[in-house]
């Protein structure tokens, strides 16, 4: 089982770091992570991929929350939220194959970010599913490279994960 | 006012009513060794950075204040590492400052360098890197304010020698502002009530007492309790003091070598109210056979306890004193009946069978235990000795046994008994040791003289790691390996070229009179008592057993 964790951090040096230690030392999968600053800029959200149980992820909350640094974690429910993940794909594009490529893109809603005479790079955002479909879809032209920036998380509508003020 | 790193530093410490630093100086840290010769605060020079850690762990957790240990960069720090982690394993709170290389050459690998911030994060409660000087107030007023809230641990403070020596405007700060890090410290109003109706329902209530209680201060609360409601304790390791062991009501301690009357009354128990205790693995054997007749309430002062290692029933998160004391309040008084009858039966039947060959290591135990009303203050190293401490010394005072509980670190107990002392100069202190854990911080003998420090030594030779031994005959069918020493020092004339008398006893008839020259002599002592090298540790609950499952039992 999978569960998205949306944790606020204070923007210090070794943060992540210390994040990073506590999934290794208690032996807890990271799936995907992401971090960046918020709308304050004392303040980073990183974006945790879990995988386990109910027991594993109540686990990761709490150790979580016992680390100084963390000032609050979220459980991202998956009805109530937008999920998205931005993609790089390098893939072997030779002239007559680009067209077939552009029209994947296309129905994709992607942007292809560079051309070369044997290559294409195509920028794709969306949630978990849509990103694998892509994936397979251009799978038989040949990837050369996939990068992905790990899923990142918002809640629907006025409910807001934000630092609690004094 | 303009000063230095260094000396804001130990104006820091003045500040938060710091008396005493255990520490070893170097290289980097000598700006606050500079400082430190205009303090009041008083420095003690150990003989290894390790010996440090342990006395500032075994200062804080009898004088209740936060210890402070201090060391250089480098091999300074990652001698420190294992007292930091003995501390953290049992919630013990100590700050520890290392010097560090100048942040200027940080990552180059100089001299003594080493990345201890990054070493020491798993097992700190939190630590800090100073990058610039002006945050030394702040950062040290945090590290003690973590270090001794909540569930206390250990704070690392690690001070490059450019911060220390960069000239600030001291200013200490009045608030403190950590917005990740708030305790919860009262206990659910309705849990409460729950948890006390779930007291006044059951018929064979246990209440399970831990560290927690020591390091609350929450003996009156719990006694309170207990006594209100005609409740039996069982105590954990880290809980042995916490509940007086001449009580009517106490049982004795639970676990792997728990005893069987403690570890029999669990198994039959309907309620646990575990108040203070984590139930370790130690503590309850096979997790599916702990206590499968009881519904169970958690007390703790870390959520993350909860439900960490057995499911709960009823959890309250709380200051452990708080809640015992709101949970008695709730509670109905109730007279003793069949289930005291019963825990006291399994009391009377329990017998100790001593068959030792010679000396019996449970006998100067008993004996000691006696002679001094249950009243020193014993620290113990790691082995057969540390059992027969906690199973048969009758501890009548909280926060009198001083012991490596979660990490198990040999060597701990004699640097412990230091600090211990210097925490409180009107008790007994006496370091209950083996052969080979004596043998991993004998030089903290040299501290004590140098301080004239009065500690006793009892040191049960064995000739070998007793524990490890025991271990190999019932998990490796007796193929012993490394645990018999061939060679061994002689530990009176050892104990004599510090300056330390000693005396070595053999046979059973010389135990009495040895334990009182021992508690006579003015003075540090040292009682070696020779036993038999098979001499095991009983009861003993096997891997995969659950508690009340026990050999000798």
């Amino acid at each position: 089982m999978k569960t998205t964790l949306s944790v606020l951090v204070e923007n210090h040096p070794g943060v992540l770091s210390r994040i990073a230690g506590l999934f290794s030392r208690r032996g807890y999968n990271i799936d995907s992570l992401a971090v960046g600053t918020t709308e304050n800029p004392e303040v980073s959200r990183m974006t945790i991929v879990v995988e386990g149980d109910e027991y594993v992820v109540e686990q990761v909350k709490k150790q979580l929350n016992k680390l100084v640094d963390v000032i609050k974690v979220s459980k991202i429910i998956p009805e109530d939220s937008v999920t998205r993940e931005l993609v790089l794909v390098k893939v072997d594009a030779e002239p007559q194959m680009r067209a077939g490529i552009i029209q994947i893109a296309e129905i994709f809603r992607a942007n292809i970010v560079d051309v070369s005479r044997k290559t294409m790079t195509i920028e794709l955002t969306g949630d978990k599913d849509k990103v694998q479909a892509f994936e397979e879809l251009l799978k038989p032209f040949g990837i050369k490279e996939l990068v992905r920036t790990g899923i990142i998380a918002i809640n629907r509508g006025t409910n807001c994960i934000k630092v609690e003020e004094e | 006012m303009k000063i230095t790193g260094a000396e804001a530093l130990v104006k820091s410490l003045e500040l938060e009513n710091v008396e005493i630093i255990f520490g070893y100086p170097g290289g980097a840290i000598l700006p606050v060794y500079d400082a430190l010769n205009n303090s009041k605060i008083k420095h003690v020079l150990t003989r290894f950075e390790q010996g440090a850690a342990h006395a500032a762990s075994g200062y804080a957790r009898v004088s209740g204040k936060v210890g402070v240990c201090m060391a250089t960069s480098g091999p300074g720090a990652t001698n420190l590492v294992t007292g930091i982690a003995t501390a953290y394993m049992d919630s013990i709170p100590i700050v520890a400052i290392t010097g560090q290389v100048s942040t200027s050459v940080i990552g180059r690998d100089v001299f003594q360098e080493v990345d201890i911030t990054g070493a020491t994060a798993p097992f700190t409660k939190h630590n800090y890197l100073v990058k610039n000087a002006e945050d030394i107030p702040r950062i040290v007023k945090e590290a003690f304010y973590i270090a001794s809230t909540g569930r206390p641990g250990p704070v690392l403070i690690d001070l490059p020698k450019d911060v220390a020596q960069t000239v600030i405007d001291f200013k200490y700060p009045k608030n403190i502002v950590l917005r990740g890090y708030k305790p919860t410290v009262i206990g659910h109003p309705l849990q409460v009530i729950r948890a006390a109706e779930m007291i006044n329902e059951a018929e064979r209530p246990l209440i399970c007492a831990g560290g927690g209680i020591n390091s609350a201060r929450a003996e009156k609360e719990l006694k309170k309790l207990a006594e209100k409601a005609n409740i039996p304790v069982v105590t954990t390791l880290m809980g042995t003091g916490a509940f007086p062991a001449d009580h009517s009501l106490y049982v004795g301690m639970i676990g792997m070598h728990g005893v069987a009357p403690a570890n029999k009354t669990v198994a039959e128990s309907d309620l646990i109210i575990a108040a203070g205790a984590r139930f370790a693995d130690r503590t309850i054997g096979l997790m599916e056979g702990f206590a499968p007749k009881a519904k169970i309430i958690h007390i703790d002062i870390d959520p993350a306890e909860i439900g960490k290692n057995i499911p709960v029933d009823t959890p309250i998160v709380g200051d452990v004193k708080q809640v015992l004391s709101e949970v008695e309040k709730h509670v109905a008084s109730k007279d003793k009946g069949d289930w005291n009858n019963y825990v006291d039966s399994l009391k009377q039947n329990a017998t100790y069978s001593a068959d030792s060959k010679g000396l019996n290591p449970v006998e100067v135990i008993r004996h000691l235990s006696d002679k001094t009303k249950g009243k020193a203050i014993i620290t113990t190293e790691v082995g057969c000795h540390q059992m027969w401490t906690a199973q048969h010394y009758k501890f009548i005072e909280p926060r009198s046994f001083i012991s490596s509980g979660g990490l198990g670190t040999m060597g701990y107990g004699l640097p412990a008994a230091i600090g211990a002392q210097f925490a409180n100069g009107e008790k007994m202190v006496i370091n209950i040791c083996g052969d080979g854990s004596f043998q991993m911080n004998l030089q903290e003998m040299a501290t004590a003289m140098e301080n004239n420090l009065p500690i006793k030594i009892i040191l049960f030779n064995n000739q070998g790691l007793g524990l490890v031994r025991q271990l190999q005959e019932f998990y490796c069918d007796k193929r012993y390996n490394q645990v018999h020493f061939r060679f061994a020092p002689d530990f009176i004339k050892l104990a004599a070229s510090y300056g330390i008398e000693g005396l070595r006893i053999q046979k059973q008839e010389e135990i009495s009179a040895a334990i009182d020259k021992l508690i006579e002599h003015k003075g540090p002592f040292l009682l070696e008592c020779v036993i038999d090298i098979n001499e095991n540790v009983y009861p003993m609950v096997l891997n995969g057993s659950p508690i009340n499952e026990m050999i000798g039992g």
